[in-house]
């Protein structure tokens, strides 16, 4: 038999009732549900005009929360010391590098959907680039906070950027510090244009549907930008650019965070694997956060329940299920690897992390980050609901800061000198830490409110390239390439 | 313009196999563990005193430490040897590289491994890879007499040859570089070199059981070469490559 006899047999023999109507296509896909423009457009609008009391309470909250956790905790500690922190020695570094590392990883998966997905054309990513992006530039901010809370003398920070000066001194490009301070630079630098650039028509929608201080906000921010062709083509092209440069930074950012610990002489930390282990990582928590974001923005956002729909919180559960798998694997090589290396005191710190006085939380990590997502997320019908995605996105979260905190307080706990060994207990971090997490939140609150946190453009370009077509008794999906 | 010799080197320029310049030997069997090196190398270098509370919490900021070992479970305990711990001066120190503003640099003139206090930032990378975990930091300001009365009258007693360190810096021991530098300066003042045993770190000074001897390892004459040389030295975490100018001698 050939491979066509095969087909037109399957053709001629159609299951009766195998046939999706229109409605179920329509009521699955949000490219596939199209809208008038107009209409589309006004939506978003509305979305970012609608403001109930309950917005302006939790913002105020959160506001209170950044004042006291961020603003009055680290001027107090600037005032005073460190010493109101928790870090001794030998844990010289504690919850602030903890969070600077969680916060470099939430940033990530903003880069990874909006770029991975945008360049292998992925249709499911239209509706949330843009809340992703957000994550990026707003998770960097904090990471940001979190590394220059860390410093004994932040007023001196600017020493370790390459400035010229009449001393002739560089900062040492010896240091894997000096290198991560570049990376995250460029990393937010680039993600922030990165984040820019597809708003500028979204921009210019606004600025035409609006009046007052809002119409000169996105005035200015839209550069003039009126829709000709030149104006796309200009703008696909540096997208296009951005897309694909931005993917090479995204993975160099956490692999160079990871060397801070593998370039270093200590048990736990000198690890080779620690580059990929740490970038999965980081997608980890950062798909986590997206599937958290977006939930929270279903469920709270006027009009968002037409564009952020169950198909795309299962398209996300399955990448946190192949990226959770992944995961699994680097911990697993990881852990085999320092095991097999045999050294007395990587054995000690692998017993320390199972069955030392915090061993919980290694445990805690490997239910929450492996065990829960597989039980949950291959499952269609419950990785499609969005609280549980969300539960789990939390979950991840926990996991993956406890997973922070087992690399660096509590391995630097045990070192080779034993007499110093000694337990971290954490002081002021906390507020500092609580205060980040405000700050993100709050920004994001912020941000939806003054900028379209769906990118209409996009959904309505995908909508153009997909249609319905009958052939015979079949709806068959057609789509177009625009680009 | 800027020229090479601006820029700091990163490690010491002697390869394994060759010595430093300036080394110390402790002696494990002579030790008993009655901590005057460690009063006297507050006393000689400034070092802060930072209260019970933060020195129970793993805090305490002497530069040198008596590491006591110990077999057995309280109250069946039986003590079985103590060391000295300080900055083992490595050729190849892992401090050094890690720190982004060039704080913690090799002495190319003394080949020690020095810390710039106005340069530090604090970030702590240098503690975090030293295995020897002999760095401190000032984690709040143990020397501002505002904050603490006691300090008014105990300042009366700084050396005034040592910087007085404030919060957010790190430090650690410098072999005592002011007492070189001034057996240096008088040497050459009087046309001659430094003699073997003119002076000594103060550790090795106030030392009642003559443990710790300091002075020049690259001279196979001075009293520290032939100690070292006795076959019965190692150096700590050797085997890490970090090249320490320190002996340990044991069973003599």
């Amino acid at each position: 038999m050939t491979y066509n006899q095969q087909r037109s047999d399957k053709v001629s023999a159609p299951h009766a009732g195998h046939h999706k109507t229109e409605e179920h296509f329509r009521e699955q896909h949000l490219m596939l549900d199209p809208m008038p423009r107009g209409q589309m457009n006004d939506m978003v609008m509305d979305s970012m005009h609608t403001t109930s009391w309950k917005f302006w309470v939790v913002f105020a909250i959160l506001s209170a929360i950044v004042a006291w956790g961020l603003f009055y905790s680290w001027g107090k500690m600037i005032l005073e010391g460190l010493g109101i922190a928790g870090v001794n020695r030998p844990a010289y570094w504690g919850i602030f590098l903890v969070n600077t590392v969680f916060w470099i990883g939430i940033s990530h998966a903003g880069t990874f959907i909006s770029a991975i997905l945008r360049v292998f054309k992925a249709e499911f990513r239209r509706p949330f680039t843009r809340a992703a992006e957000l994550m990026t530039t707003f998770g960097l901010i904090q990471a940001g906070f979190s590394i220059f809370m860390h410093m004994g003398r932040v007023w001196l920070s600017y020493w370790l950027f390459p400035y010229p000066n009449e001393r002739g001194l560089w900062p040492n490009f010896h240091s894997p510090l000096s290198w991560d301070l570049l990376a995250i630079t460029t990393y937010l630098l680039s993600s922030t244009m990165y984040l820019f650039l597809p708003l500028i028509p979204d921009l210019a929608m606004a600025r035409d549907r609006s009046t007052g201080w809002r119409k000169t906000f996105y005035k200015v921010l839209a550069l003039g930008f009126r829709g000709t062709e030149g104006e796309w083509v200009h703008l696909r092209n540096a997208m296009n650019i951005f897309a694909f440069a931005i993917i090479p930074v995204m993975f160099s950012v956490h692999t160079i965070v990871s060397w801070d610990f593998a370039a270093a002489t200590r048990p736990g930390w000198s690890s080779t694997i620690f580059g990929p282990y740490f970038v999965v990582g980081a997608l980890h928590s950062g798909m986590g956060a997206v599937v958290m974001v977006l939930a929270i923005v279903r469920g709270t956002m006027k009009n968002m329940k037409y564009f952020i729909r169950p198909e795309h919180f299962e398209a996300i559960g399955k990448l946190m299920l192949i990226i959770s798998m992944a995961w699994a694997y680097f911990f697993f090589n990881d852990y085999l690897v320092q095991w097999y290396g045999g050294d007395k005191w990587t054995k000690q710190l692998l017993h320390y992390h199972e069955a030392g006085p915090l061993g919980w939380m290694w445990f805690l990590m490997l239910i929450v980050n492996i065990a829960i997502p597989w039980a949950v997320l291959w499952n269609k019908k419950w990785r499609s609901t969005p609280w549980i995605t969300f539960t789990v996105g939390l979950l991840i979260n926990v996991g993956m800061w406890l997973e922070r905190y087992i690399i660096i307080p509590i391995s630097l706990s045990i070192n080779r000198m034993p007499f110093t060994w000694r337990l971290y207990q954490p002081g002021i971090e906390i507020p500092l830490g609580i205060g980040t997490l405000a700050f993100f939140i709050l920004l994001y609150m912020a941000a939806s409110r003054l900028i379209p946190l769906v990118p209409v453009w996009e959904v309505q370009e995908g909508q153009m390239a997909h249609s319905l077509k009958k052939f015979g008794r079949e709806t068959v999906v057609t789509v177009s390439e625009l680009e | 313009m800027m020229n090479k010799s601006n820029i700091p080197e990163v490690g010491a320029n002697f390869a394994e196999g060759e010595q430093g310049k300036w080394g110390m030997v402790i002696d494990r069997d002579l030790c008993t563990g009655c901590q005057a090196c460690v009063a006297a190398c507050s006393m000689e270098n400034n070092v802060a005193f930072v209260g019970e509370e933060d020195s129970g919490y793993g805090r305490s900021m002497h530069w040198i430490r008596i590491e006591r070992f110990w077999e057995g479970e309280y109250p069946e305990v039986k003590m079985t040897s103590q060391q000295p711990v300080l900055c083992q001066q490595c050729g190849h120190a892992p401090c050094e590289p890690v720190c982004p503003p060039f704080a913690a640099v090799h002495s190319q003139a003394e080949q020690l491994n020095l810390q710039v206090y106005n340069r530090c930032v604090g970030t702590r990378y240098c503690a975090n890879n030293c295995p020897y975990q002999v760095r401190v930091f000032n984690w709040r300001d143990y020397t501002d007499d505002r904050l603490d009365p006691a300090l008014v009258t105990l300042k009366n007693q700084y050396n005034p040859d040592v910087t007085v360190r404030r919060r957010g810096v790190m430090e650690k021991c410098t072999f005592c570089i002011q007492r070189i530098h001034k057996a240096q300066d008088k040497a050459k003042s009087e046309g001659r070199e430094v003699a073997d045993g003119e002076f000594t770190t103060a550790c090795a000074q106030a030392c009642p059981a003559n443990a710790i001897t300091f002075g020049r390892v690259d001279n196979p004459e001075s009293l520290v070469s032939q100690l070292a040389g006795q076959n019965r030295g190692s150096k700590l975490l050797e085997e890490l490559g970090t090249l320490p100018q320190v002996t340990y001698l044991n069973g003599g």
